[in-house]
């Protein structure tokens, strides 16, 4: 028996079991972590049941009427509630309470309530409820009554119904236009006109405005004014249309309100709803979300200006930390005479990567942002000042914080691709008259190209994760234009930019509405990851793409 | 050098008089008055460090034959045969002193372009190191390097060096594969041509046979039998017999000492020395 022991314990058998239990517990935790994010933030597309209630009031004993979606819901000692004088009749130990989302915001005051379970006097699902996701204040619930246009009931009852569905439709498409005007066309008028006085100013501190680019100037702008107000009077016409139809609902109190279709995005009645109506709206509102822009301080609407943000922040930075990471390499790898200096050299470059990267945002902001940017504004932008153009944080001074974040990262594994370069290779490029210049560019270093890529792979995802340096150095809540867009240059580097991590954190702890922001933050977390993943796909296709290419011999 | 004696001595055949002052006792059976010169080694010494590679080595080679170098392991043969093109150059703490000529010039004056000696003296390794490249960019490799990227010239000079290396009919469907994707002996026939597309004077074979197989290593040894009209080729090899087979002059060396250089028949059959015979009837190394 003891032998067995012996054996068994000599043959390494528990060796494989202890790595095999630390790779389970790995993946159990990596899996468990996107299963939690996931579950938490795709679950909130998803048309949950609105619920009618009879409720006895928690301090008297008054009966209200409360409409929601349940949220949450809890085990609560019945002692802290009684404690924290509720009024509870049953003598249980723990109590069941309901965060119910009761929308409203406008006429209830907060978007949340707690109810507890043992004062529910009777509940419901009208499949008559409707709920309206609004461009301001929130959802709204409540019963359809009558559509009106400019003031006068159109539609009463039932028929309401389909009358609402048309003219929303209406609504949403006025609502289009204008956006399209306000955002597009207005807004590329409003950047001629800027990089008119800009030319303008400029000429101006040159000494070189004469009567006759005066003139000229002033033409254009008259003329972009001319466009301009064509626009403004176009708009007006669009939001009078826009303004002419409304709709009167009865809400949870009893009471009738009017809400105007031109701040409707979408309405629906879930408790009718079919699965097939449910999954349809489901991928309608997934689809905005990633699509669309934000509304209400970010907690509304879609998140695509911050994807947009990111993967153009991780791409700006890839392309400028590539260059510089392979030249450090290949000159500390190939040329560099190895000695305590080079050694001093890589244990700092291995340091770097290990500073916080706080500290990274820190150097960026003084550096880049007000030292060089500044500089830049003072020498290029003469025209702009007081306002700075790169003097302020940006897109570009962010990818290149990034850049030197991971610059450690690319030195190593580019590092370490070239000096697994075997001997023989090179010197057989040497022995035909190759220099060692061109054998570097011809063979060594698209052999090492996999390794790089390799870098580069590591680099994007600690890029793309990282948020508290750009906080200093470009990120911000809100941008009112993305970086890249249809007025020329097309690619402004100078302007800032949003960021999903940095929009995790605003919305998660910043927003107005924290509660019901939450689920938000995990859907915002599943699609950050997403990203991540699809930009380290790509990275990944590219490096086997690579090395299949540049497969060498098995050294 | 004396030019005078020179005419009066070899009216036709040799470019310049052998000076038998520099070639050493080890070499005085070696009758090269019929033969032209490609390489002359006078005085090399090669230090790695402090450590001595090559001592006070002494020799000519002749042009467009197949020179052999034996010897035990670390006796400094590939040492000597990388003295020809400089590729020691490569090793960091190296030192030499003395001369190597190739064409009348010093290698190892200041003035001489690394670049295109290499050129002109191409070198095989002992391990075949084809590029990660097709089999066509592997020949092309060396003219690109040159400059000439003209389509037409390049698919001539290609299959011109493939030809040579008695490669084309093995590969002419597959120029552009992998070169990697190929045998072991076909790889190295690779290198070969690789090699010859540059037209270099002189062939360096750096144990060219040791990881091949027989039948391989059979149809590399024809193929330098019949570059030998094209080229001068020097072979570092461990194995006699190769080296009885494909060479016209054989040098032994021990312990980075030339210690008998003659026509291969002689040092075969007739060695001069204790240790060369020694190792010849496989007493030792």
């Amino acid at each position: 028996m003891n032998g067995n022991i012996k054996i068994w314990w000599k043959s390494g058998t528990q060796w494989v079991w202890l790595s095999a239990g630390a790779i389970s517990i790995s993946m159990i935790m990596v899996f468990g972590l996107l299963l939690l994010i996931a579950s938490r933030g795709l679950g909130y597309f998803w048309p949950g049941d609105i619920i009618q209630i009879d409720y006895k009031n928690d301090r008297d004993d008054s009966v209200i009427q409360l409409i929601g979606e349940v949220y949450d819901t809890e085990l609560v000692p019945a002692l802290r509630l009684r404690n924290a004088g509720y009024n509870i009749s049953t003598n249980a130990e723990y109590i069941t309470r309901h965060l119910l989302k009761v929308g409203n915001r406008d006429i209830t005051g907060a978007d949340f309530r707690t109810v507890i379970e043992p004062n529910i006097i009777k509940r419901q699902y009208p499949s008559e409820i409707m709920a309206v996701e609004r461009r301001e204040w929130g959802n709204f619930y409540g019963y359809l009554r009558e559509v009106k246009e400019a003031g006068k009931i159109i539609s009463e009852g039932e028929s309401a119904k389909g009358e609402l569905d048309k003219r929303i439709e209406r609504a949403l498409d006025l609502f289009a236009r204008i956006r399209k005007i306000e955002k597009d066309d207005i807004g590329a008028i409003n950047y001629k006109l800027e990089r008119l006085r800009l030319k303008q100013r400029g000429l101006e501190l040159n000494n070189e405005l004469n009567a006759n680019s005066k003139m000229s100037i002033e033409n254009d702008r008259k003329e972009l004014e001319a466009q301009f107000q064509k626009l403004q009077q176009q708009l007006a016409g669009f939001y009078q249309q826009i303004k002419r139809d409304s709709f009167t609902a009865r809400v949870a109190g009893g009471q009738i309100v009017e809400i105007p279709l031109a701040k409707v995005v979408r309405v629906f009645r879930p408790n009718s709803m079919s699965i097939l109506e449910k999954s349809r709206h489901y991928l309608a509102k997934s689809w905005e979300f990633v699509s669309d822009e934000p509304r209400e301080a970010n907690t509304e609407g879609g998140i695509f200006p911050a994807i947009f943000g990111t993967v153009m922040m991780v791409l700006i930075m890839s392309v400028l930390v590539t260059p510089f990471g392979v030249i450090a390499a290949v000159y500390l790898r190939e040329y560099a005479k190895q000695g305590p200096l080079t050694r001093i050299i890589r244990i700092a470059v291995n340091n770097l990567a290990g500073v916080p990267s706080i500290v990274y945002g820190v150097f960026g902001l003084g550096f880049f942002v007000y030292f060089l940017g500044g500089n830049i504004d003072r020498l290029f932008f003469p025209e702009s000042s007081p306002a700075p153009t790169f003097g302020t944080p940006g897109i570009l001074w962010s990818s290149l914080t990034l850049a030197i974040l991971t610059l450690p990262v690319v030195i190593v594994a580019t590092e370490e691709g070239l000096a697994r370069i075997p001997k023989s290779i090179r010197e057989g490029s040497l022995a035909l008259g190759a220099t060692k210049a061109e054998t570097l560019w011809r063979i060594v270093i698209p052999m090492a190209s996999p390794a790089l890529m390799t870098g580069m792979i590591l680099a994007v995802a600690r890029a793309a994760g990282e948020v508290a340096p750009l906080m200093l150095v470009g990120v911000v809540k809100l941008a009112p234009s993305m970086p890249l867009d249809g007025n020329f240059p097309f690619l402004h580097l100078d302007r800032k930019f949003m960021h999903l991590g940095f929009h995790i954190y605003d919305v998660g702890f910043q927003s107005p509405n924290v509660e019901a922001a939450r689920p938000l933050v995990y859907a915002t977390a599943v699609l950050l990851v997403g990203v991540i993943v699809i930009l380290n796909l790509a990275a990944i296709a590219i490096r086997n793409h690579l090395r299949e290419k540049y497969r060498t011999m098995e050294v | 050098m004396n030019d005078q004696a020179r005419v009066t001595d070899m009216p036709n055949r040799i470019s310049h008089r052998i000076d038998m002052n520099s070639v050493g006792r080890s070499q005085k059976r070696l009758n090269l008055a019929a033969e032209k010169t490609s390489i002359e080694v006078k005085g090399l010494n090669l230090y790695y460090g402090e450590k001595q590679a090559l001592n006070n080595i002494n020799m000519v080679i002749p042009s467009n034959r197949v020179t052999a170098f034996i010897g035990p392991s670390g006796c400094g043969k590939s040492t000597l045969l990388r003295c020809f093109n400089r590729m020691n150059d490569l090793v960091d703490g190296c030192t030499i002193s003395g001369e190597v000529l190739i064409d009348e010039k010093n290698i190892y004056d200041k003035r001489i372009n690394v670049a295109e000696l290499r050129r002109n003296v191409g070198m095989v390794f002992q391990k075949p190191n084809p590029f990660p490249k097709t089999i066509y960019e592997n020949v092309a490799y060396g003219l690109r390097l040159q400059g000439i990227n003209d389509r037409r010239k390049l698919d001539e000079a290609v299959e011109k060096a493939l030809k040579g290396a008695a490669l084309w009919d093995e590969v002419k469907d597959r120029l552009h594969e992998n070169g990697m994707g190929i045998s072991g002996g076909q790889q190295q026939r690779l290198v070969i041509a690789r090699a010859i597309a540059v037209e270099p004077e002189i062939l360096l074979l750096d144990e060219p046979a040791s990881a091949l197989d027989p039948i391989s290593t059979l149809k590399l040894e024809e193929l330098i039998y019949e570059l030998k009209s094209t080229y001068t080729i020097v072979i570092v090899t461990h194995n006699m017999q190769q080296a009885a087979r494909v060479s016209d002059y054989t040098a032994f060396m021990y312990i980075g000492e030339m210690v008998e250089y003659s026509d291969t028949n002689t040092l075969f059959t007739n060695p001069t020395t204790k240790k060369t015979e020694d190792y010849i009837t496989g007493r030792y190394g």
